[in-house]
């Protein structure tokens, strides 16, 4: 009886181990799981940021394909860094991108898509955020990846880089596209 | 365009807040202490909100203290200055001025930010570690306290067995 005894200290370590290593690697906490996925995307009607005055967009304006939404501001560095990543996409691949112009100037939002160039489809202006809050965003940037009936079916939070492009999106967009033969698979 | 490369955060990849006070103003150091100790005094409704009513008002302020600030681990959506949190408050006010009851205003803001920004968790199965946990180390208390107090009883017993052993053997001493 006594000898069983002995491994109780050992025991309460390895439970508090396992516990506290869950609780550090888990995941970032600034991390939210995202409660959108395989949720449609929410409706809204908001203007363009480019083209003909008056011109609006709606959730039916995002049907139709598999699409990447990016939520994108000129006061986030780390937009500016992903940038360069998107323009890739957008030549190498073709993916439809269309960006969410968040909580910003538009003025300057266009400035800065003629400075360092132009990958979306077309901007949404979200000047006041609440399309932002039905999609769950807590900064920016964000991307959706939304497919051709418009259900939300990957949220990344923070830059989209090489990596992220090859290991999270590059995946699930094939496995879209599997489903829905209709669109063209030439991913890189 | 090395030098066009943004600094500190965007190097991490992390999601960035939008500015707090209008876009694009540099702001002078003493409007940021300003507003530092608004927040530390915990001046939280500066959203200029105007209420037909004082209940109108308290339900406002205990909604919003009930749900968490997405972006400030740890904040209410009551006390946090962070933009995020500023577009939450609005968002329960248009829904009260819509007529949601509060669980309504509950589930619209678990749907797009999830349990996260509830500070009383739901009971499911990710979280039942989290209600179960104080229960079972409660049990294991009182089993430890049990064996204790039932091993001290065992102790009385035999001190009073040796005494008595004593006794016998001063007896036939």
């Amino acid at each position: 009886m006594n000898r069983a005894r002995l491994f109780v200290p050992v025991t309460v370590f390895g439970i508090l181990a396992v516990v506290l290593a869950l609780g550090f690697t888990l995941r970032d906490p600034n991390l939210l799981p995202s409660a959108l996925v395989d949720k449609p995307f929410p409706g809204f009607d908001l203007p363009l940021l480019a083209g003909e005055r008056g011109a609006r967009a709606s959730r039916s304006s995002l049907l139709g394909e598999v699409r990447l939404v990016n939520v994108w501001a000129t006061w986030c560095p780390t937009c500016l860094a992903e940038h360069g990543e998107l323009m890739r996409i957008r030549d190498e691949t073709g993916l439809s991108i269309v960006g969410i112009s968040y909580k910003d100037d538009s003025r300057q939002a266009r400035a800065w898509l003629v400075e360092y160039g132009d990958p979306y489809d077309f901007n949404i202006v979200d000047a006041e955020g609440d399309l932002g809050v039905d999609l769950g965003v807590y900064g920016a940037p964000e991307t959706f990846l939304v497919d051709a009936g418009g259900v939300i079916r990957y949220k990344h939070v923070g830059d989209v880089n090489r990596n992220v492009w090859q290991d999270e999106f590059v995946p699930r967009i094939a496995a879209l596209r599997e489903m829905d033969p209709g669109t063209e698979n030439k991913l890189r | 365009m090395e030098t066009a490369l943004p600094r500190g955060d965007a190097r991490r990849g992390r999601s960035c807040d939008p500015p707090v006070l209008g876009r694009h103003e540099t702001c002078t150091v003493g409007v940021v202490l300003l507003f530092a100790l608004a927040t530390c005094l915990g001046a939280s409704a500066i959203d200029g909100f105007d209420f037909p009513d004082p209940e109108t008002a308290d339900r406002y302020q205990r909604l919003t203290t009930e749900f968490r600030c997405p972006k400030c681990l740890n904040e209410s959506i009551a006390s946090s200055g962070a933009p995020i949190a500023v577009d939450l408050r609005r968002t329960v006010r248009r829904l009260m001025e819509e007529g949601a009851t509060d669980d309504a205003i509950r589930d619209h803001l678990q749907a797009r930010y999830g349990d996260f920004v509830l500070y009383d968790p739901p009971f499911k199965p990710s979280t039942w570690f989290l209600w179960f946990t104080p229960v079972l180390l409660l049990i294991v208390c009182v089993l430890v306290l049990m064996r204790v107090s039932r091993r001290d009883q065992a102790r009385d017993v035999a001190s009073d067995e040796l005494e008595k052993a004593r006794r016998l053997l001063r007896e036939s001493a």
